[in-house]
């Protein structure tokens, strides 16, 4: 059984379906993509997923449990942690207080320091500000610190919303390194994007959603060389 | 006597418990936005159970000694106020959390008056007087007063405001605290509670309210249902005056708001005393004022409106207070 398993997803606004229905499963260790226009549904799936907004039907279950209507800080102790859209950084707080809010659900005070230094080590620029409030931070740096709270929790699962939105080409590539890394130390990863060439490069397979429905699952290589995703999300 | 320094020693006194009170204000509204009318009201309920405590001791057990017998009082009215913090906000608010703005406020509103006729059926509807245990030394300075009680409080209130600056910039509900007000989803993302963060809020304020409640009753030796009201507006005036959501700032605000209102008592009368204006004390009001007599527009009976008038001008030049961040970082 996958690490994720969705189905017959639905999620509105007051009445307004955002998500219609859809079926989509992460298996453990893998780095799935999900790309699709603006409005699509995807951060409105990734926020379900983490318990931010009650799904009106359908199931989610993970590790093999249903965690349907659980609220996200109970999710979170469960090892889902989203780095939201905008990055959802705690602008007020420092760097470091950031980050001790990634560990917020630990108690190991070993672990996490070692984690921080690891995080520390992945971002050095953090570090250089880690007594900094997060919001002199450049975008970029508020996304290392959004991602780097998000690993301080020692996530099994890991929801990316966007994480390349509004950055600089560098430090897109820079983040998508991280992701490649973190991928690698064997966590599993849905990485929501708008961003789909690079998305699809990184992933193993992808979902290609519109208007709140999937309309395409399929292995990475295959979406990237599929005419309709050419057409419709590489501009092509 | 010097005037000037004995109102700011009056004014320090009374600001250091506006400034505890403040804080209640600011801690919930900081986190959940909610103006929570009924605060005063807890400061009130802190006066009288201590006031009945004391006075159950001093009778029960003649002879203890004083301090002890404040500390039992304290120790049974901070406990008592975090009930009733805890529980209005559980049994009013919580149900309210997704509401219009107006239903909590019109909400707190409604406590208020519950509490303060609770307060009217259990204690008295007359003005109780608050046992004076401490017996109450004079000490000078520099030609002012400064009583043993004045001391306590201030020295009290700076004890609370840094207990209260560690714990909400040390630990981790201190942390937690700050990243909810700032971001409730993410916060829970985090994997914070925010029932629970909200709660503790509640009860951190109330128990702070509670001391405040003591500070005031032995302050002025006397305890009413009513005297939240007053109290409780003046310290949300001084939570506004610093910056609303601001810790800082109700410090402040608070304190600031102490000596203005003293500073003010103090002097207005010598300020609107129509005899002090030349023309007007050799012309027509020359028979008021012969022989040192006065035509004084306004006594230190206008104290209370100092407060709100202070409000008012801080307002107007910075809307969102002294330490106030600007409204658009708030939205
Ligand atoms: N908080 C909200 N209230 C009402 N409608 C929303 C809200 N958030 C998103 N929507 C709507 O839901 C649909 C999906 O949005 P979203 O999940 O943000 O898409 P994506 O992340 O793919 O751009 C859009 O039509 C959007 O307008
Ligand atoms: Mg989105």
């Amino acid at each position: 059984m996958a690490l994720l398993e969705v189905k017959g997803l639905e999620v509105g606004y007051g009445g307004i379906s955002a998500v219609r229905g859809i079926d989509l499963a992460v298996e453990e260790g893998e780095l799935v993509a999900l790309i699709g226009a603006n409005g699509a549904g995807k951060t409105t799936t990734l926020k379900a997923l983490a318990g931010m907004v009650p799904p009106s039907r359908g199931s989610v279950h993970y590790d093999g449990q249903s965690i349907t209507r659980l609220p996200s800080y109970q999710l979170i102790r469960k090892g889902i942690a989203l780095v939201p859209e905008g990055r959802g950084v705690f602008t007020r707080l420092t760097v470091e207080e950031n980050l001790a809010m990634g560990a917020y659900i630990r108690d190991d005070r070993a672990g996490i320091r070692a984690d921080l230094e690891r995080i520390f080590g992945l971002f050095p620029r953090l570090k250089e500000r880690r007594a900094q409030v997060a919001g002199t931070l450049s975008g970029g740096e508020q996304q290392m610190l959004a991602i780097g709270r998000a690993m301080m929790s020692r996530p099994r699962l890991l929801l990316l919303d966007e994480p390349s939105m509004g950055l600089a080409p560098l430090m897109v590539q820079k983040i998508f390194e991280v992701i490649d890394a973190i991928s690698k130390d064997g966590v599993t990863i849905l990485l929501v994007e708008q961003n789909a060439k690079l998305a699809l490069q990184a992933a193993a397979r992808g979902y290609v959603m519109e208007s709140g429905e999937i309309v395409l699952a399929d292995a990475a290589d295959v979406l990237l060389a599929s005419t309709q995703v050419r057409q419709a999300y590489l501009g092509e | 006597m010097d005037i000037f320094l004995q109102q700011l020693i009056n004014g320090l006194t009374l600001g250091s418990v506006y400034a505890i009170v403040a804080l209640g204000y600011t801690m919930v509204y900081g986190i959940i936005q909610l103006i929570n009318f009924a605060h005063g009201e807890v400061v009130m309920v802190g006066a009288m159970v201590a006031l009945t405590v004391i006075g159950a001791l001093a009778k029960a057990v003649p002879g203890m000694p004083p301090f002890l017998i404040m500390g039992i009082a304290v120790a049974c009215a901070v406990p008592v106020c975090m009930a009733v913090g805890y529980g209005m906000e559980r049994i009013a608010y919580r149900p309210l959390r997704r509401a219009p703005r107006l239903a909590p406020l019109i909400t707190a509103i409604g406590i208020s008056i519950i509490l303060q006729h609770l307060a009217l059926l259990i204690f008295s509807r007359n003005p109780l007087s608050f046992p004076q245990i401490l017996g109450n030394r004079m000490f000078e300075v520099a030609g002012a007063h400064i009583s043993a009680v004045q001391i306590a409080i201030i020295l009290g209130s700076v004890a609370l405001m840094t207990g209260l600056t560690l714990l909400v910039y040390k630990t981790r509900l201190g942390i937690a605290m700050r990243a909810t007000s700032e971001n409730v989803q993410v916060a829970g993302l985090m994997g914070v509670n925010i029932n629970r963060v909200i709660s503790a809020t509640f009860v951190i304020g109330a128990a702070l309210g509670a001391i405040a409640g003591v500070m005031v009753g032995t302050y002025y030796g006397i305890a009413h249902y009513t005297m939240g009201a007053m109290l409780g507006l003046k310290a949300f005036s001084a939570a506004v005056l610093g910056g609303i959501g601001n810790l800082a700032g109700a410090m402040l605000g608070g304190i600031l708001l102490g000596i203005v209102e003293a500073l003010g008592a103090g002097y207005i009368g010598e300020f609107t005393d129509l005899c002090q204006v030349s023309w007007l004390a050799a012309g027509p009001l020359a028979e008021r004022c012969a022989d040192g007599g006065n035509f004084v527009l306004f006594g230190s009976n206008y104290q209370d409106v100092f407060a709100f008038f202070v409000l008012i001008i801080v307002l107007i030049f910075r809307p969102s207070g002294l330490l106030g961040e600007r409204v658009s970082d708030r939205a």
